[in-house]
């Protein structure tokens, strides 16, 4: 097994990724150049969070022409896992893998701070180990995270259990003051109808060790390699 | 075409006839206009220091861990063990951030960032010193100075976020003598081994001078003249002046760089700051012993049409000069092609010592470099002592409602939770994030070196305004006690000097008596200062700022089970405060704020009283007997008490006695006596706790306990009670409030 982590210009989480697969996980992950066209080797992709091309466009909008996202496609349609964190979540909306926006937060300020997820769904490769609606900490730091869909996207969405993380409180509850960024439904993360492509904006790369004050990060990524490990031999 | 050097045009150089004689003198004849313009970027205040050279001297800045010296490099290196060391240095951007606060905040987060990746450490994270007007009220004063406030925030957003490096800390305050006139001191640490250290010097005859990172414009023309000027009503026609900094060329500047360093054939490398092109050559000349000729044709330019002038005092951002050694050419070129970057190589190493710059071959600047970099006139300005405030008597004060006093202190901007603002800082990127914002000290893990840092920035302009060398000092002991609160040991300081007119005797003796006071209390804690910067004619047309000699401090925990936190954990632990109660209310926040009264002598700092205690604190927190630590500081027992009980993940209540204290309690609760720390404990480890404060014979007492939903505090016959929902929410939500109106 092994996983890649793409590297835009301006990505900024492409090592905190890495080091989440290696140091906290212990899985086999390398860096892939967004130069690369190919992906041949790999069995799942992240694509870091950070301001790819400085975001100077709009988030994502062009770190999707970039010549390994070409590669990112077609694997994503032939099922690989493909998970996008923060800027990647964006990136994959733009590139159509993923339904929806990410527009400027309701306060129109960038906000970083501790949020609690809730897991939706355990039917993907990503939370396969999160059966019951599990409640998750992790950190968010986003200027343009408030998920936004047409109203009939958002309720094929819900009606197929492709919303994957929502906002809530410490107790799992959804409320409005648990939403930081003004998205529609409290929707922090979704997946596309074959169940591969996840986009979140949380970080689960930064809560992967005690010292950072969550290891909740480490179930998805550990889903994740679980889900891949009986496919792929070593 | 040449222009003639007129006395009017040295003059609006900022040279005087004096400074003229000796530029002649070192060219053996009359500069040209380009010459001038050199010599008038490199000879100003911000690049030479010329003023405050003398007084800088004083700083101890040696030290078993230091590596690099003050003043030796970009910023000073420090040995952290195991072959690791840290770079750090603090650096202000105020005058720009005050005509541009957007820009001028970003890019001063820029230009400190490439001064640690200059030094071939990787940037982990930065701290922000600030200072702005009252945000308060709808007065149109209050109304720019919001607008300051959160322009300079959003720049700083702007640009670390982008480049992701966290923003983990720092202070922020308002007073009235920042109108106009605020202060943006950003702090940058890096990692690095020590056999990484770069060097700033153009090392070996023949070596190819690359120029790498951005196209140079017209942005920032001797923004370094600029900054060393007063502010005043026609400061705004300087926006030219300011550098537009963009953050995603920084980032891909800085990742090329580190992997060009990694590669090996970095002979010298330095950044392009202030007086851009012109700085960077003559000073790595320097600095090597070597000279430097570079042709101006070859410079990557976006505009078209630039003179000789103009490239040479640009201080356009994200451009770096290195020296490569010979053979390099082709890595550097394979990896700012990588990068998307532009590269040119601009010219080569000599042996001449002569700073040269040709335009398509013809030879436009011929300076001699180190005369240039160095040799730059140094001054002792005339200084005035102000009188001396008057000692506080608590019986010209009538009393205030303590309750609501200290609801009023924890709302008022400078005390208040900065949430509002470290909220739109990334805080969590590289993954090191340890204790976030919001504590004594900020603690990040470097996972490359497994060690844990701990950083703080501290200044009272208050007490630097009433005493300016009581101030200093008790700036480096604030720093300190933050960091021993937070379980760390002190290792070495940056420190941003930030002052008037130094041409204003009063000034210059608040400067100098702030450099000695900082210099003595560096000295007594054993920190070395290891770089920093000074920023003067930071005046309003009004009048000048408070002092302001911002204290940036480094530590090192020693293990992950020493770090501690400001706020109280659990029911039933035992509340000590290590310290005295004390009793000075002058130059207190209390007065301040309360009484409107910013006046009498701030309080005084006993070095044997507080090396003390801060020794018992670490000592304490070592042996695993503490819960938390927070030191008192603004706003005194009181407001610490309060930020105990609302800071952490979960409110708490205390009760706290002072039993049969004679003072009043306004005087107990707001006094800013320094050396105090509130500890917590649990209960078990009473009795170890208080035989370690006996036998180390520094003043404790128990205080009190850690329980309910309320802070109790009694004195004698008197009881207050605070419900610590609305302390939190008085203290939480005060500048979102105020940012609302």
């Amino acid at each position: 097994m092994k996983i890649a982590v793409v590297q835009f210009p301006g990505s900024n989480c492409d090592q905190d990724c890495l080091r989440a697969l290696t140091d906290g996980l212990h899985l086999p992950a390398e860096y892939v150049w967004h130069k690369q066209t190919s992906l041949s080797g790999f069995d799942a992709v992240v694509l870091p969070g950070g301001f790819s091309y400085g975001d100077y466009l709009r988030c994502g909008a062009i770190a999707r022409f970039s010549p390994i996202m070409r590669a990112v496609v077609r694997s994503a349609k032939e099922g690989m896992p493909v998970i996008g964190l923060c800027n990647g979540f964006q990136i994959l909306c733009e590139a159509g893998l993923l339904p929806g926006a990410l527009i400027r937060n309701q306060s129109l300020r960038f906000v970083c701070q501790s949020i609690w997820l809730r897991v939706e769904t355990g039917d993907t490769p990503f939370t396969a180990n999160l059966q019951g609606r599990r409640v998750l900490k992790m950190p968010i730091a986003h200027g343009e995270g408030s998920y936004f869909v047409d109203e009939r996207s958002l309720e094929t969405l819900e009606s197929k259990n492709q919303v994957v993380f929502r906002y809530v409180d410490e107790t799992g509850d959804v409320t409005a003051g648990s939403n930081p960024n003004g998205s529609i439904h409290n929707i922090a993360g979704i997946c596309n109808e074959a169940r591969n492509v996840l986009g979140m904006m949380p970080h689960p790369d930064r809560a992967w060790d005690r010292k950072l004050g969550s290891e909740d990060g480490k179930l998805i990524f550990g889903s994740l390699a679980e889900t891949l490990e009986p496919v792929v031999s070593r | 075409m040449v222009t003639e050097i007129t006395p009017d045009l040295i003059r609006t150089h900022g040279l005087t006839d004096q400074e003229y004689a000796q530029i002649k003198a070192i060219l053996g004849r009359e500069p040209n206009f380009t010459e001038l313009g050199v010599f008038s970027v490199m000879w100003s205040e911000h690049c030479s220091y010329k003023n405050t050279r003398l007084e800088l001297k004083k700083f101890p800045i040696s030290g078993q861990k230091v590596l690099v010296k003050a003043g030796e490099e970009n910023a000073g290196v420090i040995d952290v063990g195991d072959s690791w060391a840290v770079a750090f240095k603090m650096e202000s951007h105020n005058h720009p951030s005050a005509i541009e606060p957007f820009q001028g905040a970003a890019t001063g987060v820029g230009g400190i960032i490439r001064d640690i990746f200059t030094m071939g450490a990787r940037p982990l994270f930065l701290l922000d010193s600030l200072r702005f007007g009252p945000i308060q009220g709808a007065s149109p004063a209050a109304k720019n100075n919001r607008r300051l406030f959160s322009e300079v925030v959003a720049g700083i957003s702007h640009y670390g976020n982008c480049i992701g490096i966290p923003t983990i800390g720092g202070e922020i305050s308002f007073d009235e003598s920042y109108e106009g006139n605020p202060l943006v001191n950003v702090f940058c640490l890096g990692i690095l081994r020590h056999e990484q250290i770069a060097r700033g010097a153009a090392k070996g005859v023949g070596n190819s001078v690359f120029y790498v990172g951005s196209e140079t414009g017209r942005d920032g023309l001797a923004g370094a003249a600029f900054a060393s000027r007063d502010l005043t009503e026609q400061s705004k026609q300087d926006r030219p002046a300011v550098q537009v900094g963009d953050p995603f060329k920084g980032k891909l500047l800085l990742e090329a760089c580190l992997e060009l360093l990694a590669s090996g054939c970095v002979a010298g490398i330095q950044d392009m700051g202030a007086a851009g092109l012109t700085c960077s050559t003559c000073e790595t000349a320097s600095r090597g012993g070597t000279g430097v000729e570079i042709d101006l044709a070859l410079v990557p330019q976006r505009e078209t049409g630039m003179t000789p002038y103009e490239i040479l005092l640009s201080e356009s951002q994200e451009r770096m000069l290195i020296i490569v050694e010979r053979g390099g050419e082709a890595t550097l070129k394979e990896i700012f092609d990588k990068w998307d970057l532009p590269y040119a190589r601009v010219g080569e190493v000599t042996c001449d010592g002569m700073m040269r710059v040709l335009d398509h071959g013809c030879v436009k600047v011929e300076i001699p470099a180190r005369k240039l970099a160095n040799n730059a006139p140094v001054y002792e300005r005339e200084a005035l002592a102000d009188p001396q405030a008057p000692e506080f008597r608590i019986e010209d004060l009538p009393a205030a409602d303590s309750h609501e006093s200290l609801i009023r202190l924890l709302a008022y901007p400078t005390i208040a939770s900065k949430n509002w603002v470290y909220r739109q800082y990334d805080h969590t990127v590289r993954a090191g994030t340890v204790v976030p914002p919001g504590s004594d000290a900020a603690v990040f893990y470097v996972r490359e070196a497994d060690k844990f840092l701990a950083a703080t920035t501290d200044c009272n302009s208050l007490y630097c305004k009433l005493n300016p060398r009581e101030g200093a000092r008790i700036a480096v002991a604030e720093a300190a006690r933050n960091l021993i609160c937070s379980g760390a040991k002190p290792l070495a300081v940056t420190d941003n000097l930030n002052f008037g007119n130094p041409y204003q005797p009063k000034i210059f003796w608040q400067l100098r008596e702030s450099v000695e006071g900082l210099a003595e209390a560096c000295l007594r804690f054993g920190v070395p200062v290891v770089g920093g910067n000074v920023s003067l004619y930071n005046q309003n047309p009004n009048s000048a700022i408070d002092p302001t000699p911002t204290v940036g401090m480094v530590g090192v925990i020693g293990e992950e089970r020493w770090i501690t936190r400001q706020y109280f954990c659990d029911q039933s632990d035992i509340i000590y405060l290590i310290g005295p109660v004390g009793h000075e209310l002058g130059a207190s926040q209390y007065l301040k704020i309360i009484h409107g009264r910013k006046e009498f002598l701030p309080p005084r700092l006993s070095y044997d009283l507080e090396l003390g205690v801060q020794a018992v604190v670490l000592s304490l927190i070592q042996q695993g007997l503490v819960k938390s630590a927070h030191d008192c500081s603004e706003g005194g027992l009181g407001v610490a008490l309060a930020e105990c009980c609302i800071s952490g993940p979960r409110r708490v209540g205390a009760r706290v006695d002072f039993g049969n204290w004679p003072e009043r309690l306004d005087q107990i609760l707001f006094n800013e006596s320094q050396s105090r720390v509130i500890l917590s404990a649990p209960p078990e480890a009473k009795e170890a706790l208080e035989a370690v404060c006996a036998a180390a014979e520094i003043q404790f007492g128990r205080m009190g306990q850690v329980g309910g939903s309320d802070l109790i505090v009694s004195a004698r016959r008197e009881t207050l009670l605070w419900d610590v929902d609305e302390l939190y929410h008085a203290w939480y939500d005060s500048i979102e409030r105020v940012m609302r109106s």
